[in-house]
């Protein structure tokens, strides 16, 4: 209990702060100089490609791993196992035990973090004797969420927390999270997905060990241009576009350019009748564009 | 030419794994399946490639030989080298290896690396290469960018388009409704039976009732976050606004 009385006394401002950070491993900058911290009641979203640095960073700030140079400060202090325990994790996998039960998975996390019981939504109290390898994968995330949670963390992080459920499960389990970030709790979102992003108050886009971006997702898009060309001629628009080595994705029926000017989109288009127009960028063009420019 | 699914049912031992699911791939366009986990849409995606066979219904497809399908575990091997997987999966179909794919797919100066020590996204990039060797004319890939970083998966999915463009009949599942937006047609499954179905557009085009942002719902079980706001569903009012593809899942998923 004496965890849960401290979220009161606990001093305003960051739960966890990362201070110009810097992780070499022989001659290779796995993280460079990176800042980051997450306060009371804010969900952040850490984004960045695979070996941007994020896993390294992340393992910085919990205490797994001793940074080269640079401050860690978890609840105010260098992260040990005591401060560990104050937080929840969710990795990806879930880190449930399949061969066990719903209730058996529950009282081992409930001995393992010293609390007397967790309390299950009902839609998993409804199944609490079913073996976890047999329930749905909605269920299982579920059910590591509730995990997580039983011993009342103040920061939770959570790795691509949606990941594999469908649109319905996605919004309830992003509820929860908001409901968290509400009480208090801080939370740490690392994510590849754009739709996962617009969910957090706040993003850090980090590329090649560095922070290379930080904000809200407006902030961080700010005026960013794309051009939408709408066609008939889809397909041959795409390929002129792709020829010309420009970055260019489908969207429906249409084509987006990002980076570039709607000039030199029509001029590889070519004469390939088209309406060529400047539209806002979307989060994902943008941070492609920030790491690419890294 | 249009391949796809009519009207397919499988069972598993009892467990329906697909009810009267229907579904069209077009030449020459980019067809998603939509869906969470155990929703149907490796059983649907292996009933078109021909591993399955569905106990109701009829499946179109183009001979075995023109068919080129990328499971959900990316179907490389991983003990052979890029190259080695190439001219493998190229032999198996008497084709000749496709370098141009391989450079597209940002893998020709890697070629004697073995798939095993690839990044997710490169190996996930060698799946889409193989599947298309033999330049199929239905292509099938199965969650190809699950695990995929944002700067990976944009690649692939200009290899995806690209291949669209050129005329193949391309068919893919995800998990995710961003990735789903970029398809020009999509089928949502929900445990074996399909929700909706048709051009992104046109699917939220159809929303019932009306979708408003609130700060605190009136009814949570018909509302959902985004950010620190709320969309709400009301069944009752008269459509305005624009809501997009999660919106217009959810209020189906929710009754609609």
């Amino acid at each position: 209990m004496a965890e849960q009385s401290s979220r009161s006394e606990h001093e305003p401002g960051a739960l966890a702060k990362a201070d110009n950070l810097t992780k070499t491993f022989g001659s290779f900058t796995a993280v460079a100089d990176a800042s980051l911290d997450v306060r009371t009641g804010e969900i952040v979203g850490l984004l960045g490609a695979n070996g941007a640095g994020k896993t390294t960073l992340l393992r910085m700030l919990l205490g797994l791993l001793r940074p080269t140079s640079g401050a860690v400060a978890l609840f105010g202090t260098p992260p040990s196992r005591r401060e560990r325990r104050r937080l929840g994790y969710v990795p990806q996998g879930l880190g449930l035990y399949t061969d066990l039960t719903v209730a058996e998975n529950v009282r081992f996390s409930a001995e393992a973090f010293g609390v007397d019981d967790i309390a299950l939504p009902d839609s998993l109290q409804a199944i609490s004797g079913r073996l976890v390898g047999e329930i749905g994968l909605g269920r299982q995330r579920q059910l590591a969420f509730a995990c997580a949670l039983g011993h009342r963390p103040e920061l939770l992080v959570l790795d691509e927390p949606t990941s594999g459920v469908d649109a319905l499960a996605r919004a309830r389990l992003w509820d929860t999270i908001h409901d968290q970030a509400e009480s208090g709790v801080g939370v740490l979102v690392t994510t590849h997905y754009m739709q996962e992003a617009q969910q957090c108050d706040r993003l850090v886009i980090m590329a090649l060990g560095r922070v290379v971006a930080t904000g809200t997702v407006a902030d961080i898009v700010g005026d960013a241009k794309a051009v939408e060309v709408r066609t008939d001629d889809w397909a041959g628009a795409f390929t002129a576009l792709d020829d010309a080595g420009l970055p260019v994705t489908l969207a429906g029926r249409r084509v987006r350019v990002a980076e570039t000017s709607p000039d030199d989109v029509r001029r590889a288009l070519a004469g390939i009748e088209a309406s060529v127009d400047e539209v806002p960028a979307t989060l994902e063009e943008t941070m492609l564009a920030i790491s690419r420019s890294a | 030419m249009t391949f796809g699914a009519r009207h397919i049912t499988v069972d598993f031992g009892g467990v329906t794994a697909l009810h009267d699911v229907s579904l069209d791939v077009p030449a020459g366009a980019v067809t998603a399946v939509v869906g969470g986990d155990g929703a149907g849409k490796s059983t649907l995606l292996r009933c078109l490639v021909g591993r399955i066979v569905a106990q109701h219904g009829e499946v179109e497809r183009p001979p075995k030989r023109q068919v080129g399908y990328m499971s959900s575990s990316s179907g490389t091997w991983r003990d052979l080298s890029v190259d080695e997987n190439v001219a493998f999966v190229a032999g198996v179909y008497g084709a000749k290896p496709r370098p141009d794919l391989l450079e597209r797919a940002g893998l020709a100066s890697v070629g004697h690396r073995l798939a095993g020590q690839l990044s997710g996204g490169m190996r996930q990039k060698l799946g889409f290469v193989l599947a298309m060797q033999h330049n199929p004319e239905l292509v099938v890939l199965d969650e190809p960018s699950t695990g995929v970083d944002p700067v990976s998966r944009v690649e692939l999915w200009r290899m995806i388009a690209g291949a669209a463009a050129g005329g193949t009949a391309v068919v893919m599942s995800t998990t995710y409704l961003d990735e789903a937006e970029r398809a020009s047609s999509l089928l949502v499954l929900d445990a074996g039976r399909a929700v909706l179905a048709g051009p992104p557009d046109e699917v939220v085009a159809h929303t019932p009732g009306r979708i408003v942002e609130v700060g605190k719902p009136g009814d949570p079980a018909r509302a959902w976050r985004r950010g620190r706001v709320f969309h709400e569903w009301l069944p009752d009012e008269s459509p305005a606004g624009t809501p997009d593809l999660e919106d217009a899942i959810i209020v189906e998923m929710l009754g609609g």
